[in-house]
This record gives structure tokens, sequence and C-alpha cells, in this order.
């Protein structure tokens, strides 16, 4: 990573962060360095822009979705608590915790990265998915390789598969209904080295 | 007063003494005393036992972060396919199919590049598995033990009062040597003697500079060196590659020339050598570039080219992609693999963070540069490859040579945008795997567009 060392007093309000999201205090740190990194004019937050100068983001079919998924609807910015907290969600999620019902759902249990996953997809957050979300993300993940009739044809098979309840869209228990065989925690984990 | 003067004027002829009998007249003819080596294996168990104490140390204080040399996150090397198939193994539908959950592979890259991505990692200096005893290199080793920190300050003060006084003396003999004997030399008609002599002058200039950095190189396959008439091809990751390699035989060198002490080098090593030099404005144009370097391979007499293909400073860890415009010349490409030892210095010129001043005296203050140089046998272009292709085959032969990661990333794009097609390699693959040959054939397009700009460095 090759800058300065830095401690976890640099980082503010970072026992309430490691709290929320679960991250060891070695990885706030490194994730902060790395908030720095991408943060190249020292603004204190991030935008668009500085995601994009990712490379490997940018050969990411779906990357100007990912970047969108940062932000807020109607903002432009994110700062440090709302980057790590979007990457919790990507935490390997805990065996074995025991919480009682009044804590929320934490950010990296299967369910909440179901919902996270769902928000890719749901881009008005309206709780639904409609067929012209689904269409916009299978569009960005084969754009030229496939024709618009095709497009329309599998979104329509989609649909038809997981909507239940047959208004046309797919909500977020049909979501979940759709995909409760698919390894979860698995497929949705970065793994961060110890 | 007197007295003052008459001993800084022993202490100064003694100095030179030194410099000029033990050090530069060994180093003109090829030879060692062995202090060097010595030295080298001092290091070695210093900082052996250096490791061991940070272990142990870490181990007593849990809270300190690691250091992570290969990046913070660890990446399942798995293909799209194999993941796209797992993602539906329990699925009743058939495996060609849209799934909902195929985002997820791509939600999932897209994050691991956001958190640590392959690029950029390339481009700051290699993270150490442990601490080697210089400040520079001190990331997050906090306080172990006090023995630690008495052999970090002695190794301060050698480093910069008693090794980098005598290295920039070194430095500016070997500089000011080659001035002096290539304009001496360049006095000379045409002849075999002139050449020789110039031959001369270049090794043993770049022989006082080496040992003014206090460089080791072990020179590997030396049957392989490159002839005249070649071309030199090796990976990027200083400048001071040009002297490491130089050290064991006469290279053209190419590139633009530059203004200041570079561009007095520059224009007194032409007198007696053919390097190739560009104007500034001749570098854009790819055509004259070409020819130029074409006609200088051609002359069978004339010395091999050194050219570094990557176009930038790569720090070491891996390579990455080779411009084809050297491939393009013709002539027999002869790679060469550099490998620094991290331990004793780190090599990598960061020209974004260092400009070239400040990066040698961080290179004068370091414990010494230990470097392999391998020479690999000589390729040629096959009639079925082109240029392109050519270059990825020696790319990968460097750096499975070195041990080096083989990246297919462009490092001059380091601050630029990736060309869209590579985004699209990305969709391609994932329609075959959904749609299959029902997917219609857009046609084909160059993934290394023919229109670029910067084909050479």
């Amino acid at each position: 990573m090759g800058s300065s060392s830095s401690n976890l007093n640099t980082i503010p309000n970072s026992q309430e962060l490691m709290q929320e999201t679960g991250f060891s205090a070695a990885h706030l740190l490194r994730l902060y360095e790395r908030f720095e990194f991408l943060d190249k004019d020292n603004k204190g937050h991030l935008r668009p822009e500085d995601f994009e100068a990712v490379q490997e983001l940018s050969t990411n079919p779906i990357g100007d979705i990912i970047i969108g998924s940062f932000f807020s609807p109607g903002q432009e910015t994110v700062d440090f608590p709302s980057f790590v907290r979007i990457l919790a969600h990507f935490r390997p999620a805990e065996k074995n915790r025991t919480r009682d019902g009044a804590q929320p759902e934490p950010a990296n249990s299967s369910t909440g990265k179901l919902k996270f996953a769902f928000q890719l997809y749901d881009r008005d957050r309206d709780g639904k998915i409609s067929r012209e979300e689904l269409l916009q993300v299978l569009r960005a993940m084969l754009e030229m390789q496939v024709t618009e009739e095709q497009l329309e044809s599998m979104a329509e098979r989609a649909i038809q598969e997981a909507d239940l309840d047959e208004d046309d869209a797919i909500s977020f228990d049909e979501f979940k209904k759709s995909l409760e065989k698919v390894n979860i925690d698995h497929k949705m984990s970065i793994h961060f080295m110890k | 007063m007197e007295n003052l003067w008459c001993v800084a004027a022993v202490v100064f002829q003694l100095w030179m003494f030194v410099v000029v009998f033990l050090i530069t007249l060994p180093a003109m003819f090829g030879l060692s005393l062995g202090v060097t080596g010595v030295y080298i294996q001092i290091l070695v168990k210093l900082l052996e036992w250096a490791t061991v104490r940070i272990q142990r140390g870490q181990q007593e204080q849990p809270g300190v972060p690691v250091p992570l040399p290969t990046g913070i996150i660890e990446r399942a090397e798995v293909s799209m396919e194999e993941e796209m198939w797992e993602l539906r193994r329990s699925r009743p539908i058939p495996a060609k199919e849209f799934a909902l959950s195929d985002v997820m592979y791509f939600y999932k890259k897209g994050l691991e590049s956001i958190v640590d991505d392959q690029v950029t990692q390339r481009f700051s200096s290699e993270e150490l598995a442990s601490w080697n005893l210089l400040t520079r290199t001190n990331q997050n080793f906090q306080y172990i033990s006090l023995r630690l920190t008495i052999i970090w300050g002695l190794g301060v003060f050698v480093r910069y009062c008693i090794l980098f006084p005598l290295r920039i003396t070194l430095a500016i003999i070997g500089l000011s040597w080659l001035v002096i004997g290539t304009t001496l030399v360049g006095f000379l008609p045409e002849s075999r003697g002139k050449n020789w002599l110039s031959e001369l002058v270049h090794l043993t200039c770049y022989r006082i500079c080496a040992r003014g950095l206090s460089a080791t190189i072990h020179y590997h396959n030396k049957e392989n060196r490159p002839q005249k008439g070649g071309i030199c091809v090796a990976n990027h990751t200083t400048p001071i590659d040009v002297v490491i390699l130089a050290n064991d035989g006469c290279y053209a060198m190419v590139g633009q020339i530059h203004g200041g002490l570079m561009g007095v080098l520059q224009r007194s090593m032409v007198r007696t050598c053919p390097h190739v030099w560009f104007e500034r404005s001749e570098m854009k144009d790819r055509h004259a570039v070409t020819s130029r370097l074409r006609d200088h391979v051609a002359a069978k007499t004339k010395l091999p080219i050194l050219i570094f293909p990557e176009g930038t400073c790569i720090n070491n860890t891996s390579v990455m992609m080779f411009k084809k415009g050297s491939f393009e010349i013709g002539g027999t490409i002869y790679p060469v693999t550099i490998k620094y030892d991290p331990r004793f210095g780190d090599a990598f010129w960061n020209s974004s963070k260092y400009n070239m001043v400040s990066y040698l005296l961080r290179m004068m203050t370091s414990w010494a540069i230990v470097v392999n140089v391998w020479y690999l046998p000589p390729m040629t272009r096959q009639d079925d490859e082109d240029a392109a292709q050519f270059a990825n085959r020696v790319k990968s032969a460097i750096a499975h040579q070195g041990g080096l990661l083989d990246l297919a990333w462009d490092g001059g794009l380091k601050r630029g945008k990736v060309k869209d097609s590579l985004k699209e390699e990305q969709q391609k693959m994932y329609s075959s795997i959904i749609v299959g040959q029902n997917g219609i054939n857009p046609s084909e397009t160059n993934n290394h567009a023919t229109d670029d700009q910067s084909a050479f460095f």
C-alpha cells in the first residue's frame, strides 16, 4: 500500500464504526488507507469519478451500477463511514452469532446481503424490481452481444419464474425465494486477509 | 587554525586514496576486493535476526496490523464459467439461462477491485513481509525492543554518514569520467580502435556508478548475452536498470533527449557510440522512430539496442503489457529479466511521488542494491503471430524467469481510461455462457488499437 503508518486515532468515530460494521481495527485501517488513496484530491469524500479511476472497475460490465450503489439517491458524495458500511455487506457472515431481537439485522448476514443485491436491481428503491429495471441490468451485462429481443425474452423468463403473486414485478420476498438455494454468504463475501 | 586545515587535508587525501585505489581502479577492471560481499553477508544475518525479533514482538502485541505483501484481500482465482455454473447448480432449470443471481459474480468482482486492484498495487513499492530496518519501509511497524531500535539507529548513522558520502563521490567520479572520456575518444577518427576505446570508457564508467550504489549484480546465463544487431528487451523498474545492464556489455540506448545534466550525458555519449536519441517531437511519429531503429538494427555491426517495452516503471512484482512497437522492427529479440532483492533497498522509481534527484538520494542511502539478471535465449517472431502476440510471448518468458506476475494491463494507462474492448471481452464471455451460440457475433474487434499514439514507450 505504500503509505505512512496511520493509527486508529486519525479515523473519526472508529470505535462506533468497528462496532457497527464488525471490521477489526486492522481492516478498518487498511480500508481507510484505501479510501484516502481513492480520494486523490484529498477532499475527504469520494465522487463517482474517483471510482471510475480504478481500471478493473471500468472493465466490469456493471461497473457503473456498482458505483451507483455507493451513493444514496440524490447524493453525489460518499464519506468514509458510508464507504465502510457498504463494504461491510461483503464481510463473511459470522457463524453461530446469537443476537437478541432488538438488534438490527447485521449488514453481512444473508438477509443483509440479499437486500443489498436486491437494491442493485431496484434502483429507484420502490421495493420492487420492475421489468424495466431488470432490462437495464441485463443490458449492462450483455450490451452488444445479444439483440434487444433476446434481452426482453430473458427478462420475461426471469420475471415469470420469480414472480409468484403475478404483479409483473419482483418483490424482495420473491427475490429471496428465488435465490434460496444459492449460497449467498459464499458468493457475496470478500475475504479480507487476517 | 593551521592545524585544523592540515588535519582536514590529510583526511581528505586519505579519503581520496581509499576511494580511488580501493574502489575506482578495481571497479574499472571489473575486479572486486570482496568488501561488498562481506557487507552483504553481514546485512543478511542482521536482517534475519531482525525478522525473527519482529515476528516475536508481533505475536506479543496482537493489535498491530500485519504487513500484507499480496494485497489486503484474498481473491479466489475462479473463472467466470465456473462461478456461473456454481450459481446454478441447485436450480431445476437448464444452465444456459440468465439467472438473477448472476449479478452477484460481477458485484463481488467489482467490489474486490474497489478495495484492492491489481494495477495500482503495481505502482507503489512492494510491501515487505518484514521490516528491513529502513525508516522509509516502516509501515505499521511499532516499537518492538530497545535492541532493534539501537540497531536501526546505527544503521541510519552508517548509511547516511559513511556510505552516502562515499557513494556520492563515486557517482561524481563516474559521471565526470564518462563525459571526459567520451569527449576525448570522440576526437578520434572512426576505427576499430575507437570502438574498443569507447566500449572501455562506457564499461568502466558504469562499473564505477554501480559501485556508487553498492550494487551487487548476479548475471545468469551469460551465453545468451545480446549480440550486435539485436534488440534487448527487459522489464523496467527504475532508471538504474540501464546501469545494471550496461555493467556487462555495451548497448545503444534509445530515448528522448532531455535538458540539463541528462542532456549533457546523452550528448557526450553519442559522440562515441551510436545511441539513438530522439527529439520530443520525433517521438510522436511512429514511422520515424521505427525506421531509425530499423536502420540501426540492419547495420549488423552496431551495438544492440536496449528497449523497455513497458514504457513506464513498475514495482518489480509483475510485468505489464509490452508495447508492440519494439517488436515490429524485426531482428532478433534478446529478453532479459531484472529482479531486485527488496530486502536491501527499494529500487522502484515512483515517478509521481519522487523526482529523479530525490530518488537517487534514496537509492544512495539504502543498504545496498542486490540484483539478479537473467539472460534468456533469443527469440524471433514466428510467421503466424503478429507483433502483439510476439510481445506477449516475450513478456511471459520474462515474467516466468523472474517469478513475476504476468499481467495484461497497460502500465501506461495508470492515469488514463481503459479501452472499452476489455469491457466487451467480459460481456462476450458472459453472453457465451448464458446464450451460447445464439448470440449475435459482432465484427472482430481488435484488442490493441492500431492508432495507438505511444506504441513504443
